[in-house]
């Protein structure tokens, strides 16, 4: 966070340590000239109170964005699909704004309007980080309203697969179901407290008023809020399996028929209260465990990547293209920082690809004139131009997301308390048949009502309470903790797992920073400055951590030449520094191993920087503790220079894999799951993504939840990842917690079971029985889950 | 006892409204965003003028 920097030289804006830059205003640093001329923009349009909110709650402008970055969206046919209304006056658009973080950002994009008067309104929806702009298209168009917001801080994400149907938002019915039921439940009770109590037997119109009440105050929970358990049941029968909601829709059927037949026939007041409330509880458990993260996503595929259009060269214009009409034999111009959309062949330039999202790489491959260059890599160094030789669908990278044999078949894991559900309604059955069996012996006349009784009382809605609501509070704790699981399944699958893949880049290691060694000749302080000031030159993101580690001087560099791949020359303090491959430097190409970049004064060699990734600070601490539960492995699309340091990390028993393309990940996650290995994926790039698909569970790490992260079954941040055995664990205690409740339910059952065999269940017992066995079990569910998660100190 | 009966229907009507009042802030979507609108509030001055009808 922005507050660890000495507010001395944090900049006023976005809080970053500005250095040795003075760019001041007034009293106020600045750490570079992009924030302050967001603060001049504000304070011309007096919108300081931006500043007051919070502090720095600017977003750092040190890297420009590209100037003409969305003119695609001039382009009529691409503008048509992103505006969501439009008439003569106003056009309605929302943006994704990734960096909307505090209440100042809210302030300040509301208060578009003072800036520009074109902008008639925006509103923010903070929890989705979207923001409706509602513009006068006669006095701003929408290139310039997204240029407006990227001047300010605020940079639209605009993707591919924004092109496609809108989802529709969080389904509310489930919640209006739960209203329901809950306003029916709390009348019915109300009305049948006179029963309870013995008071109504006095007055017979008061009974019956109360009773046709409390039949129509039902029907809408049996019509309207029930549903979701018939859908499941309906659902399961179909495919042949008994899943927990059917015994619940043969309870609640029960228990509704049976109450109409005692109302109508003028014999009791029925069970409408136990009716409504199993259903009403029930409801609330779901509506607990499907709360879903609102502003994770975890189905993305390589449309939540790429750009929604590329610049295009036709007979020497620059034109925006739509990313799905690329067609062969185009000429795509990449700019700097730029996804590669689809497979090419370079013509004009020096590319300079950073694969990181493909294989894992985390540092850029050079590649010539004539060369192919695949799709998903991204350009770090100047513009380019690409022939395009396969369309975007046809691409290495689609080919590779959409083959066969990398979408996993829906095995569906089927949870234990389905199984267990499904033993239960056996018994349930076998005791209400030797009950209808008994009373036919000996008074058929209560044959019904203790069948029924038995149907009513040993509705599993106890088990199906105890596992929606342990879930629920466990993944309420593992998201406080940054762990976003997908669905409660998850949580199941983490605790059965044995094995535990982790990808290297990126995930062990962070790709922020790099250890760097230096061997050679001693080098002295001024040829340490003089090398830190060459580099500086440099916009290769080598040179770039080489300043970082020597840090920044304000040296003259004269003369200096780049040669885009290879290295950088130039005289500094009078001699003559050069700085680069081993090729450039010595002529020679000897070294295969790991990255590193060679040193020469006047010609003559000093020695060479040597990169290494940088370990988390929790890994070692992490697969030490890891080694005794479980097989671990590490796969790496990187070279093996870094074996020895993985191997003294990991222990002996870890597998480690090198050079692993993303196929061959998966491949080797189908092999563990042929041994019969239950497998956990750990990665955070697109080159893991169908790695982490293939596996039992496939958990994205990302650097903050708000990043875009591959489809996975958790999204984790990445400074938890120490956590990850404690997550394990807790997962673990679920099933535990989930059986010690089922059997206290058992407990409850055959108390109930006990009066309902012999047939006079009343409904005061039942309306006893009913809530507190429910309510106990909350109470259980949470307070252990709970308790478990402080043990573990989550 | 005619009283109590339309007592008791006037009490079920009054938690109905309630019920549609629920159901009316979830429709209107109340619940979709739990931060903006309260720090919305605080804010000095109205960030909206007139907008026309979608």
């Amino acid at each position: 966070m922005p507050a660890t920097v000495n507010r001395q030289t944090a900049c006023y804006h976005c809080g970053e340590d500005c250095g040795d830059s003075k760019i001041r205003l007034e009293d106020k640093n600045f750490c570079c000239e992009g924030c302050k001329t967001v603060f001049q923009l504000l304070n011309d349009h007096g919108l300081c109170d931006y500043y007051d909110l919070n502090n720095n709650p600017g977003q750092s402008l040190r890297q420009t964005v590209r100037k003409n970055k969305f003119a695609f969206l001039e382009d009529d046919k691409i503008a048509a699909k992103l505006i969501s209304f439009r008439n003569e006056e106003q056009t309605h658009i929302s943006f994704y704004l990734p960096h909307i973080h505090c209440s100042s950002c809210l302030y300040l994009i509301e208060h578009l309007h003072k800036i520009h008067p074109g902008i008639v309104r925006t509103t923010v929806n903070f929890t989705r980080k979207e923001a409706d702009v509602i513009f006068n298209h006669k006095k701003i168009n929408l290139r310039e309203v997204a240029e407006l917001l990227t001047s300010i801080g605020y940079e639209p994400y605009i993707c591919l697969n924004q092109l496609k149907e809108r989802k529709p938002r969080l389904p509310r019915t489930m919640v209006y179901q739960l209203g329901v039921a809950g306003f029916c439940f709390v009348n019915i009770m109300l009305m049948s407290f006179p029963e309870y109590l013995g008071l109504a037997n006095v007055e017979k119109s008061l009974l019956y008023t109360f009773r046709y009440l409390n039949l129509a105050l039902s029907l809408p929970v049996l019509l309207f809020s029930a549903q979701p358990f018939y859908a499941s049941a309906r659902k399961s029968l179909q495919h042949k399996f008994l899943n927990i909601d059917a015994p619940i829709v043969l309870a609640i059927w029960v228990t509704f028929f049976r109450s109409v037949f005692e109302v109508l026939t003028d014999t009791g007041s029925g069970y409408f209260d136990s009716f409504s409330g199993i259903v009403f509880f029930m409801l609330i458990g779901r509506v607990l465990q499907d709360k879903t993260y609102q502003q994770l996503s975890f189905d993305r595929d390589y449309t939540a990547y790429f750009p929604i259009a590329i610049t295009v060269l036709k007979e020497d214009k620059e034109v925006p293209v739509a990313l799905p009409d690329i067609v062969p034999g185009q000429t795509l111009l990449i700019h700097n920082e730029e996804l590669v959309p689809a497979d090419g062949i370079l013509t004009r330039g020096k590319a300079f690809i950073d694969y990181s999202f493909v294989t894992g790489e985390s540092l850029p491959v050079l590649k010539e004139v004539g060369e192919i260059i695949y799709a998903g890599g991204k350009q770090t160094g100047g513009n380019m131009e690409l022939l395009v030789v396969k369309e975007v669908s046809q691409s290495y990278l689609t080919r590779l997301w959409n083959q066969p044999g990398n979408q996993p078949e829906v095995e569906k894991s089927v949870s234990f308390v389905h199984l267990l559900s499904r033993y239960f309604t056996y018994i349930v059955l076998t005791v209400a048949i030797s009950t209808a069996i008994y009373w036919w012996i000996t008074d058929s006349s209560r044959l019904w009502p203790a069948v029924t009784a038995v149907l009513i009382i040993a509705c599993p809605c106890a088990l199906l309470l105890s596992s929606t609501f342990t879930n629920g509070n466990i993944l309420r704790i593992l998201g406080r903790n940054k762990l976003y699981l997908r669905n409660a399944l998850a949580i199941e699958d983490i605790a059965a797992i044995d094995h535990i893949v982790f990808d290297k880049t990126g995930t062990l290691t962070t790709t922020q920073q790099h250890d760097i060694v230096y061997e050679g000749d001693t080098l002295s302080k001024s040829a340490q400055e003089s090398i830190a000031a060459l580099a500086a030159q440099s916009g290769h993101p080598l040179s770039k951590a080489l300043v970082n580690h020597l840090g920044r001087n304000n040296c003259i560099v004269q003369g200096f030449h780049e040669k885009t791949g290879k290295g950088i020359e130039g005289l500094v303090n009078g001699d003559l520094f050069a700085l680069g491959s081993e090729l450039f430097i010595t002529g020679k190409n000897s070294y295969a191993g790991g990255t590193r970049v060679y040193v020469s004064r006047e010609g003559k060699l000093l020695g060479y920087f040597s990169f290494r990734n940088h370990y988390r600070t929790a890994v070692n601490a992490l697969l030490q503790d890891l080694q005794s539960d479980f097989e671990l492995s590490v796969i790496s699309g990187d070279n093996a220079a870094e074996r020895s340091t993985l191997r003294n990390l990991a222990g002996k028993k870890t597998t480690l894999l090198f050079n692993q393309q993303p196929a061959d990940k998966s491949d080797y996650i189908r092999q563990l799951k042929k041994q019969d290995k239950k497998v956990m994926m750990i990665g955070d790039g697109l080159n893991d993504a169908i790695a982490m698909r293939e596996s039992n569970i496939g958990i994205a790490l990302a650097e903050d939840c708000n990043t875009f992260t591959p489809a996975s079954d958790g999204i984790l941040e990445s400074a938890q990842l120490g956590k990850l055995h404690r997550f394990i664990r807790l997962c673990r205690a679920n099933k535990q917690i989930i059986l010690a409740s089922f059997i206290m339910s058992i407990v409850y059952n055959i108390i109930g079971l006990y009066f309902a065999v012999q047939g006079n269940l009343s409904p005061l017992l039942a309306a006893i029985l009913m809530p507190s066995s429910s309510i106990s079990i909350i109470a259980l569910t949470f307070g252990s889950t709970n308790i478990a998660a402080k043990w573990l100190r989550l | 006892m005619g009283v109590i009966i339309l007592l008791l229907l006037a009490s079920v009507f009054v938690a109905a409204i309630f019920l549609g009042g629920f159901i009316w802030s979830v429709k209107s979507g109340q619940y979709d965003d739990e931060y903006s609108p309260p720090v919305r509030m605080l804010f000095e001055d109205e960030p909206a003028k007139e907008i026309s009808k979608k």
